[in-house]
């Protein structure tokens, strides 16, 4: 790695949900550095007590996200270099999710709308039977394969302005789950599902923002998914299944 | 509160959508009230017609017209998003409601003079 050029004034928000501030430190610029190296650099340099998130650090377990200069990110993929404003950097706890404390969130209510969303798979065959074939050109497979790489990181839920303004609605990384499971031929919960996302706070409130498929760093497209969940409901719905 | 996320054009898009529905809410109640004054009182509505005559308001009615296609072809816009199979035009789509609505404002102004 080069040797550091110039110091980033960098702000990170300490403190918990009741408490809060802004405190800031000065922080070695490296080549090719991500938001991940200064949050880490500022811990075992200046503030040992400093709690983030972080595991695999290559865009894997979707663990690190965070608010960089008010937008979400996934940290251990975002250089400096891109996201830099005067040599300065914000980073905060990740928006619409209560924080624990510094840059750790509370992800309990991100996973518990997974499930509200049934967004577990209903096997309709045992592990004794033949291997369900299912082409991969399949056009719902197609639809099921372009939303599946969610990492679960939260980013979109963070730039949802829907959850924003309802912290019910289910947000858009359960609904995009909830997709590839009513394109998945496999599946035994079809219906529920349906019902289950397109309740008050489900997939009906989606304002079309688009925000979640501006920010998702794995280029997903959960807006399509959502509004392919309005489609399927709608659909159901005419037919008197919900 | 940070706008930070808020600067991509489709979020923009949708905003104005919004808020040309909010702004036509406003304007319903003023004429259904003119609207009204036909049954109630003639010549007031005369003299109000008059009054729509000048520059100004004609101007003001263009506004509105644009407000209506942005609202109509944005709304449009937004069932052809949620209930045709999904296209990535999307901000091509955006800014055609844009320009179909800035036209229909345009051709109002050049008919109204």
């Amino acid at each position: 790695m080069s040797q550091s050029k110039e110091l980033l004034q960098v702000s990170v928000r300490r403190g918990t949900e009741d408490e809060s501030g802004l405190s800031t430190y000065e922080v070695p610029q490296q080549e090719s550095q991500t938001i991940l190296d200064v949050v880490t650099w500022i811990q075992r340099h200046r503030e040992p007590s400093l709690s983030y998130r972080f595991a695999c650090r290559v865009g894997m377990c979707g663990s690190c996200a965070m608010m960089v200069n008010g937008e979400p990110r996934w940290t251990c993929r975002t250089h400096v270099q891109k996201v830099l404003r005067d040599g300065r950097l914000r980073i905060e706890p990740l928006r619409n999710l209560p924080v624990i404390r510094d840059l750790v969130c509370d992800m309990t209510e991100f996973f518990d709308k997974w499930t509200r969303a049934k967004g577990v798979f209903e096997p309709t065959e045992t592990r004794d039977d033949e291997f369900a074939a299912i082409k991969p050109s399949d056009p719902k497979r197609m639809q099921a394969n372009a939303a599946i790489e969610c990492i679960n990181c939260a980013v979109c839920y963070a730039a949802c302005d829907t959850v924003n303004l309802n912290r019910a609605y289910l947000g858009p990384a359960a609904l995009n789950r909830a997709w590839t499971l009513a394109n998945d031929d496999r599946d035994g919960a079809y219906y529920d599902r349906l019902a289950a996302v397109s309740e008050s706070d489900g997939c009906m409130n989606c304002h079309s923002h688009q925000s979640c498929m501006t920010y998702c760093p794995n280029e997903l497209n959960p807006t399509a998914s959502i509004a392919g969940l309005k489609r399927l409901a709608s659909l159901a719905y005419l037919k008197g299944k919900l | 509160m940070s706008l930070a996320h808020r600067k991509d054009s489709l979020w923009i898009v949708q905003f104005v959508h919004r808020i040309s529905g909010l702004l036509l809410v406003l304007f319903l109640p003023v004429h259904f009230y003119v609207l009204g004054l036909a049954l109630n009182d003639a010549a007031e509505l005369d003299q109000f017609l008059k009054w729509t005559d000048s520059p100004a308001v004609k101007f003001a009615e263009a506004g509105l017209v644009g407000l209506l296609g942005v609202h109509l072809f944005g709304g449009l816009r937004i069932l052809a998003l949620e209930f045709l199979p999904w296209s990535p035009r999307q901000k091509t789509y955006a800014a055609t409601a844009l320009a179909l609505s800035f036209v229909a404002s345009v051709a109002f102004l050049l008919r109204a003079f």
